[in-house]
């Protein structure tokens, strides 16, 4: 390991994995686990069952005041307005060229009143974001990342256990409530990173611990960040830091659904040129024919032609095969299209898929 | 699923890039050691060098691959590969439930049989972990 173990955080439930004999490794400057038993298992638990992750190295942002709104217009992308009271809304942080600085969940939790789900390894940068532009509205901005851990419970049993466990009342998808954990105030959230359906919980990180081991008591599968990875690319959820970069733009990443220029956000003008003119590359999901697993940083090749590169690759359980997504040339990012990615020298056969790469039984 | 306990089996010779080779005459049986087993984790690709390739010690000279990790397989010893477990492309997780037998990688004719010497034996290998 590179990074010292002294310089990494670590969650409320840091001696709960520790103990259960999760392997742990440095994460955006977090000590995580990465799995328990195993990333196979767990990303079929999640599957077929339900399962538990720690997600508390993510950040939470508190946007509260009068200006809230057009607070929120100016930083983020998607259109803040159309989400309600309980309302849930994926979105993007911009800098003035359209990179992408962060992918967020953007929670209404009452009428001026926002929490603001950030990723880890970007939560500073973030927050430096929305400090700058905080100074033009009337709004009050606070970290409240201390305040919260954050459980991500996903899988087709999800609900009915946690609803079981918890005696709790659970919002629908997409959309977020007050409840109380343990005693203590908490968000419960109908999102997740994982295409299956499932909460996130924030609550009281004094209670996490016992949340959790109630939750596992229960037939909750325990799940590391391994199989966290596995499960959203097979849903072709992006990751920032590999799929999207402030190198990177939201029409090129294909969340130009997430981007509503009228709203007038930081970088907005930048977008609707990307639009309207169309990017020379775009994001696509491809799957591997025969053996071989894609890396990220694997170039792909057309012949001897180098015509993009894998942001996210891996061994996709559910498929039994390689997965993952590259930023192609344009002309090159429809399904069906017949590629090759350069896998440390071996030229491995795929095929631009169409989105999700897996593809839930119903 | 896997080997919960470390083991390091007496009769073979053990390299400290964590390969292990079971020298019989003038071929060895190679392999991955349960502590590299249990460091990548569940093992789902390997493809091994073709049948007459030519190792070299302390070369790497395939990778086996879990979900989250590559890793290089070095060469403990020198030789020319005469045969590869092709049952791994069907079941690479024999790798992780039994590294030592059915999780074999490649057999070798040895090109220098003098270079086993300088391998460990299984507690000098497993003192080499702690």
């Amino acid at each position: 390991m590179t990074v010292e173990q002294s310089v990494l955080r670590r969650t409320p439930l840091f001696e709960t994995h520790k103990e259960a004999g999760a392997k742990l490794v440095p994460f955006a400057g977090w000590e995580m686990p990465v799995q328990y038993d195993g990333i196979k298992e767990e990303h079929i638990a999640v599957r077929t069952h339900a399962g538990i992750f720690d997600v508390s190295h993510m950040g939470q942002i508190e946007v509260e005041g009068p200006g809230s709104l057009a607070f929120l217009q100016r930083l983020v992308t998607n259109d803040v307005a159309k989400v309600g009271i309980g309302g849930a809304q994926y979105s993007l942080l911009l800098n003035e060229d359209a990179g992408v600085i962060d992918d967020l969940f953007v929670y209404r939790l009452a009428h001026d009143r926002y929490l603001v789900i950030t990723n880890a390894g970007n939560h500073e940068a973030d927050l430096a974001q929305f400090g700058l532009v905080a100074r033009d509205f009337d709004v009050y901005v606070r970290d409240a990342s201390a305040n919260y851990a954050m459980l991500a419970v996903q899988g087709p049993n999800a609900r009915r256990i946690l609803e079981h466990t918890l005696h709790l009342d659970l919002p629908p998808r997409m959309e977020v409530g007050a409840r109380q954990i343990g005693r203590r105030p908490a968000i419960v959230c109908g999102t997740g990173y994982t295409g299956e359906d499932g909460v996130e919980l924030l609550i009281d990180p004094e209670i996490a611990p016992a949340i959790w081991t109630e939750l596992v008591d229960a037939g909750v599968v325990p799940c590391g960040l391994g199989a966290r990875d596995t499960l959203r690319l097979e849903v072709c959820f992006h990751l920032h830091g590999n799929d999207l970069t402030t190198e990177t733009d939201p029409i090129s990443a294909g969340l130009g659904w997430a981007c509503a220029e009228a709203t007038g956000f930081i970088g907005s003008d930048k977008v609707a040129v990307l639009r309207a003119n169309g990017t020379d590359e775009k994001l696509a999901p491809f799957v591997i024919e025969g053996p071989g697993i894609p890396r990220q940083g694997n170039p792909v090749k057309l012949g001897e032609d180098t015509v993009g590169e894998v942001t996210s690759g891996t061994f996709s359980p559910s498929l039994a095969k390689g997965i993952g997504m590259a930023y192609l040339r344009t002309d090159l990012a429809e399904p069906g299209t017949e590629l090759e990615i350069d896998v440390r020298g071996k030229r491995r056969a795929a095929r631009v898929s169409s989105k999700p790469l897996y593809k839930k039984e119903r | 699923m896997t080997l919960a306990e470390a083991s390091y089996p007496e009769d073979l010779k053990y390299h400290a890039e964590h390969d292990w080779a079971r020298i019989e005459g003038d071929e060895a049986t190679l392999g991955i050691t349960w502590y590299a087993q249990d460091s990548l984790g569940e093992v789902v690709f390997f493809e091994g060098p073709e049948v007459g390739a030519e190792l070299t010690k302390d070369q790497p000279y395939a990778e086996v691959e879990s979900v989250k990790a590559v890793s290089d397989v070095v060469a403990p010893v020198s030789g020319e590969v005469i045969a590869v477990n092709e049952s791994l492309s069907d079941a690479p997780e024999a790798i992780n439930a039994d590294p030592y037998e059915t999780g074999w990688l490649v057999k070798v004719r040895l090109s220098d049989p003098s270079e086993a010497d300088s391998l460990m034996d299984a507690a000098a290998y497993a003192a080499s972990l702690e």
